[in-house]
């Protein structure tokens, strides 16, 4: 079949990622994958203030100030997000290895709380954080 | 490998617009994903207006009505077009399904995009090559493997180890799984992929079958089926409800089952 309709010139790859409509599980599992990774940032952003604990008082205040700065907020809100979603999502990945959660509506539905639970929890964490520092 | 981008071969152009018949009642248009193997240039994407009080209510009448009243070098398979065959399988809408038995009404948006199933090789316009795909099936061996001697009847199956096949006998082949996973996208020549997988797992469940510990030997391996990180498209688009995902949780499951 192949060799008969081969014609002179290569045949093209059809579009994929282009073209897709995507569904909410399939962004949950790239986002599982990206928050993983920002979560070996964020490890070294902790790596980093217990170095700056150790290094004295001024590297502390240095590094603390950094971290307090509109961007290092930034940065811990986003690893505070990244926590969380990769928690939830670790959950179901956790229920699937045990042969559960497999049916298309549970999948979406248990996706869509990946998300909402990150965003709860990241926001009460922060609204927490800040409630504290201004009391 | 993961490739985001199409090869330079691969990128879609514009192509052609034909317009709607004169006196169109209700026009919907239809873009659709060309090539001819035996023409110059990349692939491009001709749209149709298409007078759709004239046909049916299904992708597939769209598509017929098509090459019938406007354009009849327009290709793609179809036979049954009842969803039992599987030949009309292609990317609508920006999903997988069967052209048969999706309506058209069903697709959100304006306008109605048509590509043959994502990341293979197009043979021409909506026609992708399966060679690969249907090596894979092979490769998992489909047919029932036994030692003891032949029965003098049939095998015989008692109705509970027979319902242990619903969710995987239905199975159809028409690979809109196995293309829309992004996993087999970036991995087909290591990863058997969702349909493959599913239809291991048919012949794993199988009371009959006395070959399941060399069918486990051949794909414990870090790709054939370890590349699933259930995504779930497979789940998401299969035309008949079956869910590839389970059947491969249900294979690693088996595997882990052996070892302890």
């Amino acid at each position: 079949m192949a060799d008969a309709t081969q014609g002179a010139r290569p045949r093209p790859l059809s579009p994929h990622v282009q073209i897709w409509r995507w569904h909410v599980t399939m962004a949950a599992s790239i986002t599982n994958r990206a928050t993983g990774v920002a979560l070996y940032a964020g490890w070294l952003v902790f790596a980093g203030w217990a170095l700056a604990l150790s290094a004295g008082a001024d590297a502390y205040q240095a590094y603390t100030g950094l971290l307090t700065s509109p961007l290092g907020l930034l940065v811990l809100i986003g690893v505070t997000a990244s926590l969380f979603f990769h928690l939830g999502a670790g959950v179901r990945h956790l229920a699937w290895d045990l042969g559960r959660g497999f049916a298309k509506t549970t999948a979406s539905a248990t996706a869509w709380f990946s998300y909402v639970f990150a965003l709860l929890a990241t926001i009460l964490v922060w609204v927490a954080a800040f409630a504290a520092h201004a009391g | 490998m993961v490739q985001l981008t199409l090869p330079k071969n691969a990128k879609v152009g514009k192509g052609r617009h034909h317009p709607a018949p004169a006196g169109a009642k209700k026009v919907k248009r239809f873009k659709i994903y060309r090539w001819d193997p035996e023409g110059q240039g990349n692939p491009v994407w001709d749209t149709y207006d298409v007078d759709v009080a004239g046909c049916g209510p299904m992708v597939l009448d769209a598509l017929l009505h098509i090459k019938n009243t406007m354009d009849s070098t327009l290709a793609f398979r179809r036979s049954c077009r009842e969803g039992v065959c599987g030949s009309c399988a292609m990317n609508i809408g920006g999903r997988n399904t069967l052209a048969c038995t999706h309506g058209w009404e069903e697709v959100p948006g304006g306008e109605i995009a048509i590509a043959p199933l994502p990341h293979m090789p197009v043979i021409k316009d909506l026609v992708p090559d399966l060679t690969l795909f249907y090596a894979q099936y092979a490769s998992i061996e489909p047919w029932l493997h036994t030692v003891t001697p032949e029965p003098q009847k049939e095998w015989r199956q008692s109705e509970a180890d027979r319902e242990k096949l619903d969710g995987l006998y239905e199975c159809i082949l028409c690979a809109c799984c196995s293309t829309s996973c992004p996993s087999y996208w970036w991995n087909q020549e290591k990863y058997l992929g969702p349909a493959a997988l599913l239809q291991a797992r048919r012949w794993l469940a199988d009371s009959r079958d006395e070959a399941t510990g060399e069918r486990l030997d051949a794909l414990e391996d870090p790709f054939k089926l370890y590349r699933c990180h259930t995504i779930m498209n497979c789940a998401q688009v299969c035309p008949k409800g079956l869910n590839p995902a389970e059947a491969i949780s249900e294979i690693k499951l088996m595997l882990v089952d052996r070892t302890i």
